[in-house]
């Protein structure tokens, strides 16, 4: 079992260090995927919203394909994002491939049917019990759903979190768009991969160390603020 | 002198509900007047069913719902349900809430929904309460906050399916008083209750409904005195639920 104190003293150490390039890495891993978990709420809790109160031919379709879409395989992600995106494709002309955007737009892409589909649950939820309370007072189908946005908004940090926690855990995608280059679009789990794969196994696990602890300190803040909010607010 | 023939609230014509291979509502014709009403009936009666039809919320199979005008213009009906859905904000923006999302309110500026919203808590007795969130409050609590919402859009007729269910004697008190006061400020209410107490005080014209009929309709005082109907009798004496 020694390898896990191992790890953990080389965690502290790099992160004791003061290297600046492990910083970075984490920052940009950070990065990254706030910015895709912040495109992916407001585009997935609003399809999410929309499939709860919404009555549409298809619905239930959309419904199922959206479950579905949550278990997208990431590395089918970063393929057609690197197709779309490779000079000879559609958006070739963005310039974007081996940059930190082309990451965003993997992991909004991978996140928001997460978001999508975990949102549309939460917030049909809140509907059963709101929608004859709501019809009696008036309120349109699109007041409605912005109403159930906001009541469910302490279940809903929840359901971005998760989006975070896959966003951040991802090294597929990222690794095929990004390219995984140093000091430009490497972040900590192509980090991870790249040292296991060259045999530095104790710098892996140290990263991973961090990795773990980076996701553990967000989960908990976002806990610690919902806890504080629902006994406030009930 | 020849007493007046009191005023027409809304009629009720051939109402039926049917849904799996049952009929909720099974034909329920009546003219209420614009007196205080209790609907009364055992459990599954069709009595919240019949509520929600009135308001529109549910479609008849069959039949309709004609309310008498207000002064020239359809009735504004408000509903409060058995149980409150309070949203998650505080008590005094649950009643902006409404009064926001209300087509009759849409000249009223911000500054004068919060005012009516704080003179509608007063009423119910809950000014004190404004600011807590809706939904941490007692269940009494909660159900006087919906009153106030309701009571606060100015409606001409307050449809309230159980207010009282499920609450102590004490909330059940406060209920009441707030309920007696709506309809001394000139709503026409239309109560649901199993509570007979509250039927026999506040009530002047009972409506029996018996497995999506009408059995009865009679003042309060032959109703609970005099009943016509078996099924009416059969309730009282507590053999039907
Ligand atoms: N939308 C609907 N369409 C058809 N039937 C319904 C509908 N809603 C409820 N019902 C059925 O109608 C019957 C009467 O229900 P309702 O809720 O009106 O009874 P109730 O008189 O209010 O009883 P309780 O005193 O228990 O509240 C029940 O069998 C119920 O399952
Ligand atoms: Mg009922």
């Amino acid at each position: 079992m020694s390898w896990i104190a191992d790890s953990l003293a080389g965690a502290f150490a790099l992160a004791a260090s003061g290297d600046l390039r492990l910083y970075a890495i984490v920052a940009l891993s950070l990065e990254v995927s706030l910015a895709a978990v912040a495109i992916a709420a407001l585009v997935g809790c609003l399809i999410g919203a929309a499939v709860a109160v919404g009555r549409f031919p298809g619905r239930r379709l959309v419904i199922v394909v959206l479950n579905a879409a949550m278990g997208l395989p990431p590395v089918v992600i970063g393929l057609v994002v690197y197709l779309l995106l490779s000079r000879a494709g559609p958006l070739g002309a963005l310039g974007i491939l081996f940059t930190p955007a082309a990451m965003v737009v993997a992991q909004v892409l991978l996140i928001t049917p997460i978001i999508a589909a975990l949102s549309r649950q939460v917030i049909e939820d809140a509907w059963r019990e709101y929608e004859e309370q709501l019809r009696s007072l008036g309120v349109s189908t699109v007041a409605a759903a912005r109403t159930l946005i906001w009541d469910t908004r302490y279940s809903l940090v929840t359901v971005l979190l998760a989006g975070l926690g896959r966003a951040m855990a991802e090294v597929g995608a990222v690794m095929i768009v990004g390219g995984n280059i140093d000091g430009v679009t490497r972040v900590m789990t192509t980090a991870i991969a790249l040292e296991t794969s060259k045999g530095d196994l104790p710098l892996a696990l140290a990263l991973g160390v961090i990795l773990l602890a980076v996701v553990l300190s967000l989960n908990g803040i976002a806990y610690a603020v919902r806890e504080w909010s629902v006994r406030r607010h009930g | 002198m020849a007493e007046r023939a009191p005023e027409e609230l809304v009629r009720l014509d051939g109402l039926v509900v049917a849904g799996r291979g049952h009929r909720a509502l099974d034909g329920v014709s009546a003219t209420l007047p614009r007196r205080r009403i209790a609907i009364l009936g055992p459990n599954g009666a069709g009595k919240s069913v019949l509520l929600r039809v009135m308001h529109g919320l549910l479609a008849p199979t069959a039949g309709r719902v004609a309310w008498h005008a207000v002064a020239g213009r359809a009735p504004r009906i408000a509903m409060v349900f058995q149980r409150p859905v309070l949203l998650r904000r505080s008590v005094e923006d649950n009643v902006v809430y409404g009064l926001a999302s209300s087509a009759a309110h849409r000249g009223l500026s911000a500054a004068q929904r919060r005012a009516r919203a704080v003179a509608a808590l007063e009423r119910v007795g809950l000014a004190h309460l404004a600011s807590r969130s809706g939904r941490v409050l007692s269940g009494g609590e909660q159900q006087r906050v919906a009153l106030a919402r309701a009571w606060a859009l100015e409606p001409d007729v307050l449809l309230l399916d159980e207010p009282t269910a499920s609450l102590d004697p004490g909330a059940t008190r406060a209920i009441e008083a707030v309920i007696h006061e709506i309809a001394a400020s000139g709503v026409a209410v239309v109560l649901v209750t199993h509570h007979r107490g509250l039927a026999r005080r506040f009530a002047e014209q009972v409506v029996f409904l018996h497995e999506g009929r009408i059995a009865e309709q009679a003042t309060v005082t032959d109703f609970f005195a005099r009943p016509r109907s078996a099924a009416a009798h059969a309730y009282l004496e507590g053999d039907l639920a």
